[in-house]
């Protein structure tokens, strides 16, 4: 075995022994709920349902008791609490089971932790952890944002104006099971268009798959030519519109810095669009302004630099809290892991 | 007919939703355009997930160099599919409670939502908290205070990291009340409401002119390169 390997390798056999010691004997990265039951009761016939919450004062008008378990319905929710809270509760009533521990969030803890440290491993060199860790990423997120929409998109919009009674019937009881003919037809030309566009995975005629393209070319053009014409080129100049002489109206005097800021502001924004026409060759007065444009716009960038940086590393902070409160419990200021 | 019918559609839902904005008239039609574009939308992440079952699948089959890893990839991208797709472990809405799949897919404790909560936000919030180290160690070897931009560049990275910062409060908390407006949290006020709004404003516009002059060449036909094979 090679030196570096037999390094790394205590390296991480002695991590991973204290990792476990840190879990069994302190219990550090466990998770715990308050599990609440919901319950309903059917009061209504099977034709036409009327369900009624077990736990409210509804179900007094009626006689539940008599009304068979076919009828009722109930399932569990839980919510997160701290593992202070869990040992008060334990104190409290030994073995109660209002606020118990989770296993699944438990073991979501650690193979976010897990993830968190095969992701940060890529600051020494490039690695199996890292690749691997880098590949559910990508069939992940492709998978979460195809079944956002498929559930937000697709289905109210889509499918329940196409096949109104099976969405109804199964998904989203709440809606109409007759919609409209122009919101069928809609549908339907949506659904063609889809369907056309899902060609381009074929070997051949991917080509028809360029009129559903052109469709989501041609109304995202439309929709950007308005809205950045209206919201940003109108509104940037009529914010830009602003008194160069300002007067405090409180006590109705000049305000020097108030006018130098506006003044410069005016300034900066000409310049910079100086800078951004290249229809005249930048010499002279054009180019000297161009110069000052540049200016500004290096000064943008380095507040741009500046906040990019503050932002990952507050990123970067909230990380390594989830790792070493959350996970190993090795900082509490809170006293959320307070058990003993 | 493979590049006449997808122009003349491009044409036709582009003007109709510029015609929308301006004709109350045909604001159905505008919205009416917007809805399928919305549905198309929502189609091309089908089309992004088939296709990279597509391309990773086949790197399986072949064996292909790190076949392994596109393994991992298929394995995840279906598991997490199935889970949200079957809504499974998410409870009916309080409101249906007869209707098992009436319940929100992501709602908590269901196991989309794990997988969110788990596996999706630490592992892409470590990636974006990476770039604090990368995006400080490309500035330490590209960034040099050779002429008045650089020192621009640089002066203000350095004043705003500061001012954000209780280090930067501290170190010029001692200056007077006639020199605030020096103090480190003032100037990066100073900066942000002056100087960057000026070349962020000037940014927007031109951003907002490019993209007015781009929807038009597409629209007027005169750009037709989304349709492939070259000038066309």
């Amino acid at each position: 075995m090679k030196r570096e390997t037999l390094v790394w390798t205590i390296v991480f056999v002695i991590g991973g022994v204290m990792l476990l010691a840190n879990a069994f004997l302190r219990g550090a990265g466990n998770q715990y709920v308050r599990v609440d039951e919901r319950a309903f009761v059917n009061v209504g016939t099977d034709d036409d349902p009327k369900w009624v919450n077990a736990g409210s004062d509804d179900i007094l008008d009626h006689d539940a008791a008599t009304i068979s378990a076919d009828r009722r319905v109930s399932w569990k929710t839980s919510s997160t609490v701290d593992a202070r809270v869990w040992a008060e509760a334990e104190r409290a009533d030994p073995g109660q089971r209002t606020i118990v521990f989770s296993l699944s969030r438990t073991v979501g803890t650690w193979l976010a932790a897990l993830f968190t440290l095969a992701i940060l491993s890529f600051l020494y060199r490039d690695n199996p952890f890292y690749k691997s860790a880098e590949s559910i990423i990508v069939g992940v997120s492709a998978a979460y944002w195809m079944v956002v929409g498929f559930w937000d998109t697709l289905v109210p919009i889509l499918f329940a104006n196409i096949v109104p009674e099976l969405v109804k019937g199964t998904v989203m009881p709440g809606i109409s099971d007759s919609p409209a003919m122009d919101a069928r037809i809609k549908a339907l030309v949506a659904l063609v268009l889809g369907a056309l566009l899902l060609c381009r995975l074929l070997p051949k005629g991917g080509w028809i798959s360029r009129w559903p393209m052109a469709f989501i070319i041609g109304a995202f053009c439309g929709l950007r030519l308005i809205a950045f014409l209206h919201a940003d080129f109108l509104s940037q100049i009529s914010n830009s519109i602003i008194p160069l002489w300002v007067v405090d109206p409180a006590t109705q005097t000049f305000d020097i810095w108030s006018s130098l800021e506006n003044i410069t502001l005016i300034a900066g924004v000409l310049a910079c669009l100086v800078y951004f026409f290249f229809s005249i060759e930048h010499k002279g007065v054009v180019g000297r302004t161009a110069r000052v444009g540049i200016w500004f716009l290096m000064i943008t960038f380095g507040a741009a630099f500046g906040y990019t940086v503050m932002g990952r590393i507050a990123l970067l902070a909230m990380r390594l809290e989830f790792l070493f409160e959350d996970w190993l419990w090795l900082v509490d200021p809170a006293g959320r892991h307070a058990i003993g | 007919m493979q590049r006449t019918v997808p122009l003349l559609i491009a044409i036709v839902c582009g003007f109709t939703m510029i015609v929308s904005f301006f004709i109350p008239a045909a604001q159905r039609s505008g919205d009416d355009v917007a809805e399928i574009f919305n549905i198309l939308a929502a189609v091309a992440f089908v089309l992004g997930g088939g296709n990279l079952l597509k391309i990773h699948l086949k790197k399986v089959s072949d064996q292909a160099a790190g076949w392994g890893y596109s393994l991992i990839t298929v394995t995840a991208f279906l598991l997490t599919l199935c889970v949200g797709l079957f809504k499974i472990g998410a409870n009916p809405a309080d409101r249906y409670p007869g209707h098992a799949w009436s319940g929100e897919y992501s709602e908590t404790g269901s196991a989309f939502w794990w997988i969110y909560e788990f596996v999706f936000k630490p592992i892409t919030a470590t990636m974006f908290a990476m770039l604090a180290f990368y995006v400080a160690s490309a500035a330490f070897r590209a960034f040099r205070a050779k002429n008045t931009e650089a020192v621009l560049l640089l002066g203000t990275a350095f004043i705003i990291l500061l001012g954000r910062t209780y280090a930067g409060v501290i170190l010029t908390d001692w200056l007077p009340d006639s020199l605030s407006g020096l103090r480190f949290e003032n100037l990066t006020m100073t900066i942000m409401n002056v100087f960057n709004t000026a070349g962020s404003r000037a940014i927007m516009i031109g951003i907002a002119l490019g993209t007015a002059s781009v929807s038009l060449k597409i629209l007027l036909g005169v750009d037709r390169s989304y349709l492939g094979g070259g000038r066309g």
